[in-house]
């Protein structure tokens, strides 16, 4: 009897690494992805690690793949924009290991700052693309992928999406094959893509397409379902399975090779329905290039580009369109749209800097002196909610020290009121060439480097920063203060996160500095503290509440007792609260 | 019903809803059912809405459940009983832990947290069990086991028998907390029954 589990997608896509020979891998996390390297990192045969960025990550995996070893690089679909510039160079040079990237892109944006449809690099690249519709598919793809990659000496782009990623469904598990590298040989007019060879591999790629595309019309992941051939749809991804569920008597092309497309698949499934539906989630990405082969097809007509789909929103819009009743008796009269309709008020709860985060005073003190914060990504954007408020700007990562930079040149009277605020997992990423543009273009710009020594927001990972690796060895760590001067800042202090009143000391003094300056906060990530704590404890309430103005969680007014109170189960003990209270009602516990 | 079980976990972030989906996701696959889980777990902070939709039967499409079609409804809070109420199919079930966490916007004195959510949850749901998860849970000798007192109530609903749930918890559950968690599990259990 075959090993059934039940994994997520990345959980499919890491044992697809081990099983399929797989012997490097490398990444930076990025919700909906992270879990990809995290569980690749429990098989220590295969060699993996993070990388500062996903440009780094990548050209990693391009050296390990011309190296002749099966290499996978993993990350969220904004991290393929930070990617691009290897990627589309790669595609040219080809492979000699093959090499999967996996992009884990966000519909609905649960955990994202764009919703970006990253199908669109695999033509804009020039490469072929597979998209799993489930965990066991997710987990073959990855071999197929390896597969196409070598066959066709070309990069592969595995799409999942946040469902993809983060469902689970049952998937077989295999025996892992033997890993081998190939021998490395010399081959410049291959990987040494100067304009002559580039001129080759560039007509190379043409014949290449052209191949991919026969193979697209008979590869197996792209089938045909032919039933009741009065409407047909096309669909590709976790679509599929919401089509299956809504109409299952309908005949279905189902598409995950989809780049390039087998045109004459779909011609010729065209040719046998009445009614042609196109079910994509984002952008019209097939629906165009369908239409382009002259063939009349529905799609964002009825379905909407953005969000996600679901089997109650095909079955009201496509069923309507199609005037025939729900199979499955779904939400019937009212309008199911993806998002529910909420018969009760209730208030929100969205995420919260934890109790004790140490990112919590430094904002606090940034809003007391009324600063003007260009800010970045990471559990530091909070921040930007009541009751803290104190963030003005969040574009990219990396973007709150180059865009203070642009800021301070545009209005010079920000100057003295402007600090960048920055993470030091997204310092390390692309905060660095951004401070180096500040010292080198003159800027008299702060600079606050949140340093909790780890990337909290995606779920605690290592970065050069904090000395250790994903395979969990021992690291040097980059010293901050030492990076900052050889790039020329001459100010460059350290402060205690929970020392608010030096806090703000030095953000005052570095504010009001005529040349730029560096200020690292440092205090370890809450969650990542181990042993028991003692919560602070209040007596004498004056009830002024102004240590609700922290926003902590553990801390609330207690409107009968008139009286603030502290979650003992909640509070770490941090002491920013004592702080804050201008009655010394709130007092260092277990004393 | 369309032959597939839909079970919704709501509740917030560090209440064990991913122990409670790993118990229940364990207890279905014994029964040889196709099963499909969704959790969205986006920033790792603590306190956000947390839901975990969980399908089984014999063959399983959609990961995901619509509105209006969750046959059994766990909320491991109050408030999020109350926010996504309306999943619930009409003849649905519904487990209520009735402890209530109050969202951040409450505590700053932003929101009011609502007071009559027993009450309406009550009037608009006809299989209902309220249940004081947290006590029976510190009662049987671990507050943080009242994820386990809520699959024991739900067991209690579903026709599967006990062993299987056991079986379940033994798997999933690490050695040193597993005699605290069967304890949780049975007084869940046995609430339900008495409820019954
Ligand atoms: C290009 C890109 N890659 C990855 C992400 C996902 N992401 C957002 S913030 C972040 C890192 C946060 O770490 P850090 O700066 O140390 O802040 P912390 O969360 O620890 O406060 C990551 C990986 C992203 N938004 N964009
Ligand atoms: S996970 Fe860490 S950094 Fe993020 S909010 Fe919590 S304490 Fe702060
Ligand atoms: S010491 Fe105060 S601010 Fe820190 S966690 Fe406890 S209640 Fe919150």
């Amino acid at each position: 009897m075959t090993l059934k589990a039940l994994l997520t997608g990345n959980e499919a896509i890491a044992r697809g690494a081990y099983e399929y020979g797989i012997s490097v891998a490398a990444a930076y996390p990025g919700t909906p992805s992270t879990e990809i390297l995290e569980n690749i990192s429990k098989y220590p045969e295969i060699y993996s690690q993070w990388s500062p960025n996903e440009k780094v990550a990548l050209e990693v995996g391009v050296g390990a793949s011309i190296a002749g070893a099966r290499t996978l690089v993993a990350m969220k679909h904004v991290g393929v924009n930070v990617a691009a510039d290897p990627l589309f160079t790669v595609a040219y040079s080809g492979v000699r290991g093959g090499l999967v990237l996996v992009s884990a892109d966000d519909p609905g944006m649960h955990s994202s700052q764009n919703e970006q449809d990253n199908r669109h690099y695999a033509p804009f690249a020039k490469i072929p693309m597979l998209e799993p519709s489930d965990s066991q598919e997710a987990k073959d793809m990855v071999k197929l992928a390896l597969e196409i990659s070598e066959t066709f000496d070309t990069p592969v782009l595995l799409r999942i999406t946040t469902r993809i990623a983060h469902s689970q469904s049952l998937v077989e598990l295999g025996e892992p094959m033997e890993r081998v590298v190939k021998p490395y040989e010399k081959d410049a007019k291959k990987y040494v893509m100067i304009p002559a060879h580039g001129r080759t591999r560039r007509v190379f790629i043409e014949e290449r397409d052209a191949k991919l595309a026969a193979f697209s019309e008979q590869v197996s992941v792209n089938f045909t379902e032919m039933n009741d051939p009065s409407f047909g749809l096309i669909t590709s991804g976790v679509s599929y399975q919401y089509v299956k569920e809504a109409f299952p008597t309908a005949s279905i092309l189902r598409l995950a090779m989809t780049h390039p497309i087998p045109k004459q698949k779909i011609t010729d499934f065209a040719s046998k329905v009445d009614t042609l539906f196109v079910v994509e989630e984002l952008e019209p990405y097939l629906e165009t290039q369908i239409k382009a082969l002259g063939i009349k097809v529905i799609g964002k007509e009825l379905l909407p580009p953005y969000g996600e789909l679901s089997v109650a929103l095909l079955q009201n819009k496509l069923g309507a369109y199609l005037n025939i009743s729900a199979p499955v008796a779904a939400t019937s009269e009212q309008e199911a749209t993806s998002e529910a309709v909420i018969p009760f008020s209730a208030p929100v709860r969205p995420p919260v800097m934890c109790p004790g985060c140490p990112h919590r005073g430094v904002f606090y003190v940034i809003k007391q002196l009324k600063l003007v914060v260009s800010g970045d990504i990471g559990c530091y954007t909070l921040g930007t909610m009541p009751p803290l408020e104190a963030m003005d700007t969040c574009i990219c990562m990396g973007a709150s020290i180059s865009g203070a930079l642009g800021m301070e040149k545009a209005n010079p009277e920000l100057a003295g009121r402007l600090v960048a605020v920055i993470g030091d997992s997204t310092f390390m990423h692309s905060g660095v060439t951004g401070l180096m543009d500040i010292v080198y273009n003159k800027s008299a710009a702060t600079v606050i480097i949140l340093d909790n020594s780890i990337t909290a927001m995606t779920g605690h990972q290592y970065h050069p920063g904090t000395g250790k690796t994903l395979m969990n060895e021992d690291a040097p760590k980059v010293d901050f203060v030492a990076l900052a001067k050889s790039l020329g800042i001459r100010r460059a202090v350290e402060v205690d996160a929970f020392d608010l009143e030096r806090v703000k000391e030095v953000i005052k003094e570095e504010v009001a500095a005529p040349e730029p300056s560096v200020i690292i906060t440092r205090q370890p990530c809450a969650l990542m503290l181990k042993g028991p704590s003692t919560p602070v404890v209040c007596t004498d309430c004056k009830s002024c509440r102004v240590c609700l103005r922290l926003g902590c969680p553990a801390l609330s007014y207690d409107e009968a007792g008139q009286t603030v109170v502290v979650n003992g189960a909640l509070c770490t003990g941090c002491n920013v609260c004592i702080q804050v209270c201008k009655f010394d009602a709130l007092h260092k516990g277990g004393a | 019903m369309s032959g597939v079980l839909n079970i919704l976990f709501v509740g917030v972030g560090g209440q064990g809803a991913i122990l409670a989906s790993k118990i229940l996701s364990h207890v279905a696959l014994s029964k040889g059912w196709d099963v499909k889980l969704s959790e969205i777990h986006g920033m790792a902070q603590r306190g956000g809405s947390v839901v975990t939709q969980v399908r089984m039967g014999e063959k399983v499409y959609s990961p995901t459940i619509e509105q209006g079609e969750v046959d059994i409804f766990v909320a491991f809070e109050r408030l999020e009983a109350y926010r996504w109420a309306h999943m619930l199919r009409e003849d649905g079930k519904a487990i209520v832990n009735d402890q209530a966490i109050a969202p951040l916007t409450v505590l700053i004195g932003a929101a009011k947290y609502p007071e009559t959510i027993l009450d309406d949850l009550t009037k608009c749901m006809k299989n209902l069990v309220i249940a004081p998860a947290l006590d029976l849970a510190r009662e049987a000798g671990n507050a943080k086991a009242t994820n386990v007192v809520l699959m024991g109530l739900l067991a209690a609903t579903m026709d599967i028998p006990l062993e299987k749930w056991i079986e379940a918890l033994e798997a999933k559950v690490p050695a040193k907390l597993l005699e605290v968690n069967k304890k949780a599990f049975m007084a869940g259990y046995e609430f339900a029954q008495q409820q019954a």
